[in-house]
C-alpha cells in the first residue's frame, strides 16, 4: 500500500446554501509537492482548512499522515503546517521574533540558534532585526514559509504562495519551494497559476466546481488532452520576460 | 499554561511598542484627570461635601475610563491577527486553543495594570493621598482588576465577530462615556430624575463608590457586594459568549 501523507474521500463542505466541495478525492504521496490547481472560489483555501483543522467537513473522510482530521484533531496539528494565503506574520514584531515565536510555540529546543539558521536559510539575515511590516511581499512570504518550516512539520500547506508578488518575488518563492521538494516534506500547494503548478509540482490535481476533475502527473494530464501539432510560430516575449530581462531577473528562470 | 505565556509576551511587545496604545490608555485618562481637578475642581468643591478632596473624589471614575479605552485594543489585536492571517497559524498549530484568548485577556490585564499605577502616581504628586491601609488598598486593586478581566472577555466579543477595524473598537466609545453618567466627577442628586435613576443603578458607580470608599477609608461594605456583583455577572456572561463563539469558528 502506498504511503500517503494527504489522503481525502468524498470530501464534502458547504457554507449555509453554498455547496463548496461536492466530494472531493484527493491523494497525496509523502515527500511530494502536490499542486492542487483551480480558479478563485474553487474551493482551494476550503480543502487546506479542512486539512489543516481549521473548519470541519460536513461529509467524507480526511487524514494527515494517517491521523483522521475530525477525531486526531490534535495530532494532525503537531504535523502539519500552513501558510495561508496572506502572509500570516506579525509586522510588529521583526523577522528574527517572529521565527523565535514560532519555534517556542513549538517547543523546538534552541530558538535562537533555529531562527539564526532559518534567516540564514531564507536569505533574511540582513532583515532580520527590522520590523517585519517593513517588509517587501516577497520577503514577508519567505518569512512566512521560514515560519512553517520552524519544527521540521512533515506536511506543509501552502496556500496560493505567490499570489500578489510580482514576477521576481515569485521566482524567488519558487526557488525556495523547488529547495525544500526532495528533503522528505510533504508538500501540498494551491494555486490558480498554471505555470507554477508546472514549474513546481511533481502531481497536479484540477479542482473544478466543487470536484477533482483531473489528477495525475503533468506528463499524464497532457495525455488526457489532443496530441500535440506541431506548428511554427515566431516567439515574441512575453512581457514578463521583457520585464525580468531588464531588471536582470533572468537567470533565475533557469 | 506556557503557551499562554509565550502569547502574552508576544502581544505586551505589541502594547510596549505602539505608542498609540499607551497614550490612549494613560495619557488621554491623565489629560482627563488634569481638567477634572484643575478646571472644575475648584467649582466641584462645594457639591461634594467636606472630608474628600477632589482629587480623591474623582480618581476612581479616571482609573474605570483608562480601563475602558485600554480595552479596545484588546479587540483590535484580536481583529487585526484574525485578518493578517495569525490567529489561523496559530489555531492550526499543536497549541492549546483556549491559550489564544486568555494570553490577549492576560495582556489586557497587565497593560491595564500598568495604566491604573501611572494614573494613581501621577494622582499622588497632584495631591492624592489615601487614609487606606494594605488590605483596602488590595481589595481595590482586586476590584479593579475584576473588572478589567470583565471588560476584557467583553472586548473579545467585537474581536471575533468585527468586520472592520472600526467595528471592533466602536463598542468601547459607550463603556468610556459611562463614568460621566454616574457619581464619578459629581454627586448624582442634581441630576434629572430619570438620569438620576440610571445614574444610581449603572455598574460604574457601585464599582466607583466601592473604590472611593475603601481609598478614603470611609464604609462602602454595600457598594462592594454590589460592585463584585456586576463584575463576576459581567465576567461570566461575557465569558461564556466569547467561549461559544470561539467554538463557532470551526
Amino acid at each position: 500500500m502506498p504511503d500517503f501523507a494527504i489522503q481525502t474521500e468524498n470530501l464534502r463542505k458547504s457554507f449555509k446554501e453554498n455547496e463548496v466541495l461536492k466530494g472531493v478525492d484527493l491523494a497525496v504521496l509523502r515527500g511530494e509537492i502536490f499542486a492542487l490547481l483551480g480558479s478563485n472560489g474553487a474551493g482551494k483555501t476550503t480543502t487546506v482548512n479542512i486539512l489543516s483543522t481549521l473548519l470541519k467537513p460536513n461529509g467524507g473522510t480526511a487524514s494527515v499522515c494517517g491521523f483522521d482530521v475530525v477525531r486526531q484533531a490534535g495530532r494532525v496539528r503537531g504535523s502539519i503546517s500552513l501558510t495561508g494565503q496572506f502572509s500570516a506574520v506579525d509586522g510588529m514584531l521583526t523577522g528574527r521574533e517572529n521565527i523565535v515565536l514560532i519555534a517556542k510555540l513549538r517547543g523546538v529546543p534552541h530558538p535562537k540558534k533555529t531562527a539564526e539558521r532559518s534567516l540564514e536559510r531564507f536569505g533574511l539575515t540582513q532583515a532580520a532585526d527590522c520590523r517585519a511590516d517593513t517588509y517587501s511581499g516577497g520577503m514577508a512570504r519567505r518569512l512566512d514559509i521560514a515560519m512553517s518550516l520552524v519544527g521540521d512539520p512533515a506536511v506543509i500547506f501552502l496556500d496560493e504562495p505567490t499570489t500578489g508578488l510580482d514576477p521576481e518575488a515569485r521566482l524567488a518563492v519558487w526557488e525556495t519551494i523547488k529547495e525544500l521538494a526532495g528533503g522528505g516534506v510533504t508538500i501540498l500547494l494551491t494555486t490558480q497559476y498554471l505555470e507554477e503548478a508546472e514549474q513546481l509540482a511533481d502531481r497536479i490535481a484540477i479542482l473544478h466546481g466543487g470536484k477533482i476533475i483531473a489528477n495525475g502527473t503533468l506528463e499524464e494530464l497532457k495525455k488526457l488532452f489532443p496530441p500535440a501539432k506541431i506548428e511554427y510560430i515566431e516567439k515574441q516575449p512575453t512581457l514578463e520576460e521583457v520585464f525580468l530581462a531588464i531588471i536582470g531577473g533572468e537567470g533565475q528562470r533557469q | 499554561m506556557k503557551h499562554t505565556f509565550i502569547l502574552f509576551g508576544r502581544q505586551m511587545r505589541h502594547f510596549l511598542r505602539s505608542p498609540d496604545t499607551i497614550i490612549t490608555a494613560t495619557v488621554i485618562p491623565v489629560g482627563m484627570m488634569l481638567l477634572f481637578v484643575y478646571v472644575f475642581g475648584g467649582a466641584m468643591k462645594t457639591s461634594i461635601g467636606a472630608g474628600v478632596s477632589y482629587v480623591n473624589y474623582q480618581l476612581p471614575g479616571i482609573l474605570l475610563m483608562a480601563i475602558s479605552s485600554g480595552i479596545s485594543y484588546t479587540a483590535v489585536r484580536l481583529f487585526t491577527d484574525i485578518q493578517k492571517g495569525m490567529f489561523a497559524r496559530l489555531r492550526s498549530m499543536s497549541i492549546a486553543k483556549a491559550a489564544i484568548l486568555w494570553s490577549n485577556v492576560l495582556t489586557t490585564l497587565v497593560s491595564g495594570a500598568i495604566s491604573v499605577i501611572v494614573i494613581v502616581l501621577v494622582a499622588l504628586v497632584m495631591g492624592f493621598r489615601s487614609s487606606a491601609g494594605l488590605l483596602a488598598w488590595l481589595a481595590a486593586a482586586g476590584l479593579l482588576l475584576l473588572f478589567t478581566l470583565a471588560l476584557s472577555w467583553l472586548a473579545i466579543i467585537p474581536g471575533l465577530t468585527a468586520k472592520s477595524v472600526e467595528g471592533s473598537y466602536t463598542f468601547s466609545y459607550p463603556l468610556m462615556f459611562l463614568p460621566f453618567l454616574s457619581s464619578a466627577f459629581v454627586p448624582t442628586a442634581t441630576m434629572p430624575a430619570a438620569l438620576r435613576m440610571f445614574a444610581e443603578h449603572q455598574p460604574v458607580t457601585s464599582i466607583v463608590e466601592a473604590v472611593r470608599g475603601l481609598l478614603n477609608g470611609q464604609p462602602a461594605e454595600r457598594e462592594i457586594w454590589i460592585a463584585l456583583a456586576w463584575c463576576v455577572g459581567l465576567a461570566v456572561t461575557a465569558y461564556a459568549l466569547a467561549r461559544r463563539i470561539y467554538k463557532r469558528f470551526s
